[in-house]
């Protein structure tokens, strides 16, 4: 089920990263690429369930970690979102992905060589917002003044920890600018579709196998359409 | 009355769409049922009195509040005060949409 594959680094040299998947050699070949930070962690079980049910009806796939993400050693702070993309590029070709399925804000990094989705994809300043109030709504608990403002003018060109992720400056001025756009070739699946409440926003971690199943018949659908 | 939901529909989401909007994030971001966000009143505790409204969960509702409203909530409004009670959240979530 798990397996390492060759992921390029910031540096120019490849390291090596996990990957879960399920692969037997089968016609259609699923990337997955989750939601970067504290996302990643709200929904992996869901994300691990998507993937069960894919297996389940013929579909390979594939969950590379990218640099500095869930397993990887590789320091957080070097990473940079055209990295993750170039990451994300290597592993569809790695693993010889036919469509990619990318979750909230890995939809930012999804190849547009391959046909897709992105499900409820989310705008990488409001990531970039969420995490900076984090931090400043805990420093003020903690009797300290820092404001979001002052944190991002820091941010943005010393890096940041923010809410225990620590972000590398080119990372921070990526979502402070990026405006990003889906490639043309990737459909876009809101929560509305897939009905219930948005695993992500959830403070514990959760999994809902009604949000999977609906889900996956989306993507099947289009798969044997 | 006429007058004031025609105002409203061109000025932006009227006082029960926020409303409407305001429990459905509540209920999402904390986990809640739908049941118990439907049956909340101005002076349902919420910060101090919903154990599934730590800080963290604070700093992912406000944000969620921007983003299905279209507003923006400066770190200087937060206070426990518009966090206190649910009443307290939906008048400054009111004034921020007729603000913005």
């Amino acid at each position: 089920m798990y397996v390492s594959w060759p992921c390029p680094l910031p540096d120019g040299s490849t390291g090596e990263e996990m990957a879960l998947r399920f692969d037997e050699d089968r016609s259609r070949r699923l990337l997955m690429i989750p939601p970067l930070f504290d996302e990643a962690n709200k929904f992996r079980h869901q994300l691990v369930e998507i993937m069960r049910r894919f297996d389940a009806n013929g579909v390979d796939c594939f969950l590379p970690d990218l640099p500095g993400c869930n397993e990887s050693t590789a320091p957080l702070a070097d990473q940079s979102i055209a990295g993750w993309r170039a990451a994300a590029i290597a592993a569809a070709a790695y693993f010889g992905a036919t469509h990619v399925f990318a979750v909230r804000s890995g939809g930012w990094l999804v190849p547009d060589t391959l046909p897709g989705w992105i499900y409820a994809l989310v705008k990488p300043r409001q990531v970039l917002r969420g995490m900076l109030r984090a931090r400043s709504l805990a420093a003020r608990e903690a009797g300290v003044d820092e404001s979001s403002e002052n944190l991002l003018a820091c941010g943005r060109q010393e890096g940041l920890t923010l809410a225990g992720w620590d972000l590398g400056a080119t990372l921070i001025r990526e979502l402070d600018e990026g405006e990003f756009v889906p490639p043309a070739n990737a459909v876009t699946i809101e929560q509305g579709k897939v009905g219930g409440k948005p695993l992500w926003l959830r403070a514990e971690n959760d999994h809902d196998p009604a949000q999977a199943d609906a889900l996956v018949g989306i993507i099947l659908a289009r798969l044997a359409g | 009355m006429t007058a004031d939901t025609a105002s409203a529909a061109k000025t932006g989401p009227s006082r029960s769409e926020i409303d409407q909007t305001l429990r459905a994030i509540l209920r999402d971001v904390l986990g809640l049922d739908q049941a118990q966000v439907d049956g909340f009143d101005g002076e349902t505790g919420l910060f101090g009195h919903l154990p599934e409204l730590d800080s963290m969960a604070v700093a992912g509702l406000l944000t969620e509040i921007e983003d299905r409203l279209d507003i923006v909530i400066e770190d200087e409004d937060v206070d426990g005060e518009m966090l206190e009670t649910y009443g307290g959240l939906l008048a400054f979530t009111e004034a921020k949409v007729v603000e913005g």
